[in-house]
């Protein structure tokens, strides 16, 4: 058409106009600010309403924090050197407290010569669970994973190495009856995996432990759970919590989806029964009721029942997020598992958990987040977290009466921590998706 | 394989359980450390250094009880009790004895079955004001909002002077002693009330101090004393008479400076004798060394040096002796013999 | 693998309870029972060893003596005479109290700030996830010590409200208090009060005036009465709009039902708004609402608001355009399309992670401990478990009222999803 037409015009333009800038509305910062800060009315004001809202923040405490003190050895110091340097009526924060207690808010009282090893610990954590976490590593690094929760406890407890190392023998013993009986009966196979470990522990743990003890005295100076406070006592109530429960989770998961009626209900009712009642309640049952539940004369210190509490609680939690993972997967991989003859437990072990732990993972690593946000609730049963800690600092005579740095120092610290967790399961949740298109 | 992990962690914590027998003081001597509940933290009483160190004048009972024991004063393992806590983790045997400003009550010894071993501090409950406030009594307090600290004697006190003086309040309940100083200073209450030795070291740390008053209404007795499990009456006579040696002490005038001297060989007064172990055998009817108490004292001093160098009138605590003097000097701090 | 063989029919083996698999399930389900039977009854034994060892004795007896404490806010009347169970029951309509309104604020703030978030203004989206990720990312304890801690230092005292001098005065029309012990509201009283309550004067001068539960259970099922008639009208006009075509104006009608009978009996009751004022240390009259119920609520709220907000957010994503465009190809105006097509879609993935969170919410309910408010975990729980020494009864309790509770609410949630499910094949 255009052919034709271009005969019969009289005039045709052959050069081109210069391009002409866009108008000033329509370019750079102005355009920007049209577009996404005042684009209608209701915009307008939101905007202004939120920037005087930032101003007011930054107003107040800017200058408190910028004037903040960081050198001094009590409160009263620190007012000292306000009024020296600013004056009697500015505000000014007294960091000092932070820099004063920093080992204590960040160890509690664990001996000082000994802090590298909740470091080292969490380093171990981090590498030991690196493969689970990144799956381009090596699937035989596992190995090591399996390790990492004996190197932690000898590295944050001490004492011999033998006793983490005769408990890691009754696991080794279970593995391999469990190999040993798995080709003749998965059934036979995974009671086996359960019993004989128990029996090990039982029976020959503290023997082989004493012996070689006794034998070749090699380990580190034992620390009571009692000297754990701080954050080191948050991340290691966490992480144990979190390691303990996955496996009890994985059962309970199992359980809620079993065929077997009285198995699926002790399952659901458990499930609820930890879940209906808040956390705290059953801080209060470790720390008031516990010994109750136990044979006479046994008493375990308090660090270890919150533990035991906190992995039923977060077991119940895991287990609902790895049902969700199960219920996620497609039935015909259940029907190809069944269709290849796969008994109750290999599909489980081969084809179902394998795939399902894999979509739990984002949802795992936010039950940890609140776990680890809920720990703060241990200052309650008299426990000396970051939170706790701040009670005890204040009653010392050289910091009573500081508040706000304290708070907002622990606030920060939980903030990078749970920040930077929740944006990898942000991570993983996009890559599953993209690998699920 | 996973499924077992479990099993091992509980075998790994029964690894870690012991067994708490009758006799407290074996329990003890294997350990080789006192477990003493303490509070989270009352200044003066007990709270942590920056090294970690626990110090205060409840504290110091617990040193001088590990050190009559043990000989060492460090023996001691702090144990962080919150008011809700503290009795059950007695109770539980976690802890071998508290040392947590609490009050001598009769359902607490008889019903809640505890034994008191004595009385380190006597204590009354009072109320804390600001100055402008321009009360004189707490008749005057009709209508006040009153902060308390929960989960203590002080809150059934303050129900019942209110109600036997027929005037309102509205409680205003904290939990801790930092968060209700807090709340006072920032006027959320008009009154801070709990046991007066713990208004007057609050107030001593305030940066205004002079503008607080403490009326002068004591509205209750308030024995505040170590206290173990009943049942084990050698363990609590180990407690009960540390505290003893630590006033007697006093009441004798041995002190940390003097004492090696008047240990080295027997003196003339036949009580020092006794106490310090220089003749007699009152160590071994304890089951302990016959210098238990020698130790008990270098610990921290007797009982006067302890409460001067916690909360006596030369710290920020500054809290004079009054009712907590020795019985010669008009005080109620008084100890049966060594003999 | 031998199918094809016979069944067995030989008599039955002990050893078929293992091998059979018509059998095995009943193999493992006996031993399950049995080890679940005995795990109880060492738990219970062992329990009741240590019971006999410490003296004590399993009763509950103690829920009937006096209590001996004070309890600030109490929503039915109580003093320190009562009995211990009567002061759980306060604290049990505390935590109530708190759990509703922190879900209904919850709602509103989640909603807001979902929206916001997916707005295209930069700063204000900004600010959106600054307060989510904030909030998500700091321990729900830290923040209630902190509002709670803002609101004692920021607000004035009472005091400052008193004399020629007061450097602080009441908003409102002195109708409103804002003080750093709480927020004092006008409260509404009845001068012709039906409890047969003598009706007393707050202050020289103002209105005698009587409370009582009747007055305000008429007063509700005027309004009650009300919206069921109302209800009656709108669905008359859809059957005349099914009919005609031609919807009716009821709008009046609507506003009248509402109106005139409400007014008519708060008249009759002879209702007074009563103002609070200053007497003594504090305000008096009125609405007493406590620092501790304030801080405790706006602490819940905005955490678990930041939790609703990123619900809200995905839910509203999850509608896929599409359902929007094909709407206004059906010709339904914007307001029709959001009621009938986006809301209902986008409430079946909204509304079950949203009662979760409720759950969640009356759950930490329970930190109500860190600013003295005085809930069922501190009177039951607490005071109680602490001057009686019944740790073991009051625990059990404790765990049974909450456990109580969160069952109703997933029962409710589970009634819900099942009444709204998509009808799969």
């Amino acid at each position: 058409m255009s052919d034709t037409q271009a005969q019969t015009v009289a005039y045709v333009r052959d050069t081109m106009v210069d391009a002409q800038t866009p108008p000033i509305t329509e370019v750079g910062v102005i355009k920007w600010l049209r577009e996404n800060l005042f684009s209608s009315p209701l915009n307008a004001i939101l905007t202004i309403a939120s920037l005087y809202l930032v101003y007011w923040v930054i107003a107040h405490v800017g200058p408190w924090m910028i004037n903040g003190i960081w050198v001094a050895d009590s409160l009263t110091e620190c007012r000292e050197i306000r009024n020296a340097t600013l004056g009697a009526d500015v505000p000014a924060a007294c960091f000092a407290v932070i820099t004063e207690r920093w080992p204590q808010l960040m160890f509690g009282f664990y001996p000082s010569d000994a802090y590298w090893r909740p470091v080292v610990a969490l380093l171990v954590f981090f590498v030991g669970i690196a493969p689970v976490l990144f799956d381009k590593l090596p699937r035989s690094l596992l190995i090591g994973t399996l390790l990492t929760p004996f190197v932690m406890y000898l590295l944050l407890w001490g004492g011999s190495i033998w006793g983490p190392f005769a408990v890691g023998l009754g696991f080794v013993a279970g593995y391999f009856t469990f190999r040993f009986l798995n080709p003749i009966n998965s059934l036979m196979g995974t009671i086996g995996a359960i019993i004989v470990p128990i029996l090990f522990w039982f029976f020959l743990t503290g023997p082989i432990a004493s012996t070689l003890t006794a034998t070749a005295p090699i380990g580190l100076p034992f620390i009571e759970s009692k000297d754990f406070g701080g954050f080191t006592l948050s991340v290691v109530i966490g992480i144990a919590a979190i390691i303990l429960s996955l496996p009890l989770g994985i059962l309970l998961a199992l359980g809620r989806q079993s065929d077997l009626p009285i198995i699926k209900y002790s399952a659901v009712v458990f499930i609820e029964v930890i879940r209906g009642v808040p956390l705290i309640v059953w801080l209060f049952t470790a720390s008031l009721l516990l010994n109750y539940f136990l044979p006479p004369g046994t008493n375990f210190d308090l660090m270890l029942r919150v533990i035991i509490m906190v992995t039923l609680f977060s077991a119940a939690y895991i287990a609902e997020v790895i049902r969700g993972g199960l219920a996620a997967l497609p039935k015909g991989q259940y029907e190809a598992a069944d269709a290849l003859g796969l008994d109750y437990w290999k599909s489980m072990q081969l084809i179902i958990l394998p795939q399902a732990l894999k979509i739990s993972i984002p949802g795992i690593v936010n039950t940890f987040i609140g776990l680890f946000k809920d720990t703060t609730l241990v200052v309650f049963i008299g426990l000396l977290d970051p939170v706790g800690l701040t009670n005890a600092i204040r009653a010392s005579t050289d910091w009573n009466g500081i508040y706000w740095e304290l708070f907002l120092f622990i606030g920060i610290m939980f903030f990078i921590f749970c920040y930077s967790m929740g944006r990898y399961s942000l991570y993983l949740e996009k890559k599953l998706q993209r690998e699920h298109r | 394989m996973k499924n077992t992990v479990f099993f091992g962690a509980l075998t790994v914590a029964g690894l870690a359980a012991g067994m708490a027998s009758a006799a407290t003081l074996d329990d003890v001597k294997a350990r080789g450390s006192l477990n003493c509940g303490v509070t989270t933290g009352v200044p003066g009483f007990a709270a942590p250094d920056a090294n970690g160190v626990w110090e205060g004048f409840d504290v110091a009972v617990c040193r001088a009880v590990a050190a009559a024991i043990f000989g060492d004063s460090t023996a001691v393992q702090f144990v962080p009790t919150t008011g809700q806590t503290r009795f059950t983790a007695l109770a539980s045997g976690e802890v071998d004895m508290l040392a947590r400003n609490t009050t001598w009550t009769f359902s607490r010894d008889v019903d809640l079955k505890f034994e008191f071993t004595g009385v380190n501090y006597y204590d009354g409950q009072g109320f804390m004001v600001p100055r402008d406030l321009g009360v004189s009594s707490a008749s005057e307090l009709d209508g006040a909002t009153v902060c308390i600290q929960t989960g203590t004697t002080t809150e059934l006190n303050l129900a019942d002077y209110f109600r036997v003086n027929n005037i309102s309040y509205e409680p205003v309940p904290i939990e801790t002693n930092a968060e209700a100083q807090q709340q006072y200073l920032a006027g959320a209450c008009d009154v801070y009330t709990t046991d007066a030795s713990a208004l007057a070291a609050t107030r001593a740390t305030f940066e205004a101090p002079g503008d607080h008053i403490i009326l002068p209404e004591i509205i209750s007795k308030e024995p505040l004393g170590p206290l173990v499990r009943h049942g084990d009456n050698e363990w609590a006579d180990i407690v009960r008479w540390t505290l003893n040696a630590l006033i007697a002490a006093e009441e004798l005038g041995i002190t940390s400076a003097n004492i090696e001297g008047l240990a080295s060989a027997p003196t003339d007064n036949p009580e020092v004798n006794r106490l310090l172990g220089t003749e007699g055998e009152l160590g071994a009817m304890l089951g302990l060394e016959a210098n238990w108490a020698m130790n008990a004292i270098m610990a921290g001093g007797n009982y006067g040096e302890v409460f001067e160098s916690n909360i006596g009138e030369s710290t920020p605590i500054g809290l004079a002796r009054g009712l907590n003097a020795q019985w010669t000097n008009g005080g109620l701090i008084y100890t049966p013999p060594f003999r | 693998m031998s199918t094809l063989t016979d069944p067995p029919k030989a008599s039955f083996r002990l050893s078929q309870l293992i091998y059979d698999t018509r059998y095995r399930s009943y193999t493992i389900q006996i031993v399950a029972l049995i080890l679940i039977v005995a795990a109880f009854a060492w738990l219970i034994n062992n329990t009741i060893e240590n019971l006999e060892s410490l003296g004590k004795d399993f009763d509950f007896g103690f829920l009937g003596s006096a209590a001996g404490y004070d309890i600030n806010q109490m929503l039915i009347p109580y003093d320190n005479q009562m009995s211990h169970g009567r002061a759980a029951l306060v604290g049990i309509l505390n935590t109530l109290l708190v759990a509703v309104l922190g879900c209904l604020a919850a709602t509103l703030i989640g909603v807001i700030a979902g929206v916001l978030r997916l707005s295209k203004n930069w700063v204000v989206n900004k600010l959106m996830a600054v307060y989510v990720e904030g909030f998500r990312n700091v321990p729900l304890l830290l923040w209630i010590i902190l509002i709670f801690a803002i609101m004692t230092e920021s607000m004035p005292q009472p005091r400052e409200f008193r004399g020629d001098d007061a450097t602080q005065a009441m908003l409102l029309d002195d109708s409103v208090a804002i003080t750093n012990r709480g927020i004092w509201i006008p409260r509404i009283g009845f001068s012709n009060s039906l409890s047969g309550n003598e009706a007393v004067a707050a202050m020289d001068g103002a209105t005698p005036v009587a409370t009582g539960a009747i007055d305000w259970l008429v007063l509700f099922g005027t309004l009650a009465i009300s919206i069921v008639a109302i209800s009656f009208v709108r669905k008359r006009a859809d059957r005349i709009q099914q009919a005609t075509g031609v919807r009716p104006v009821t709008w009046y009608q609507q506003l009248a039902l509402l109106v005139v009978p409400f007014g008519l009996v708060a008249f009759f009751l002879g209702l007074t708004i009563v103002k609070p004022f200053l007497q003594g240390f504090n305000f008096t009259e009125g609405t007493h609402l406590r620092n501790s119920l304030i801080a405790l609520w706006l602490a819940l709220s905005l955490y678990t608001g930041a939790f609703i907000a990123e619900i809200v957010r995905a839910g509203i994503l999850a509608i896929s355009k599409g359902q929007t465009e094909a709407a206004f190809a059906l010709g339904l105006q914007p307001n029709r399309t959001m009621n009938l097509i986006i809301l209902p879609q986008a409430m079946r993935v909204i509304i079950p992670p949203l009662i979760s969170q409720y759950l969640n919410l009356t759950k930490n309910s329970s930190l109500a401990i860190a600013v003295g408010y005085m809930d069922v975990r501190a009177t039951l729980g607490g005071i109680t478990i602490n001057q009686t020494g019944r740790e073991l009864e009051g625990m059990l309790l404790l765990g049974g009222f909450y456990l109580a509770l969160s069952l109703l609410i997933s029962a409710g949630m589970n009634f819900y999803n099942r009444s709204t499910q998509l009808q799969e094949r």
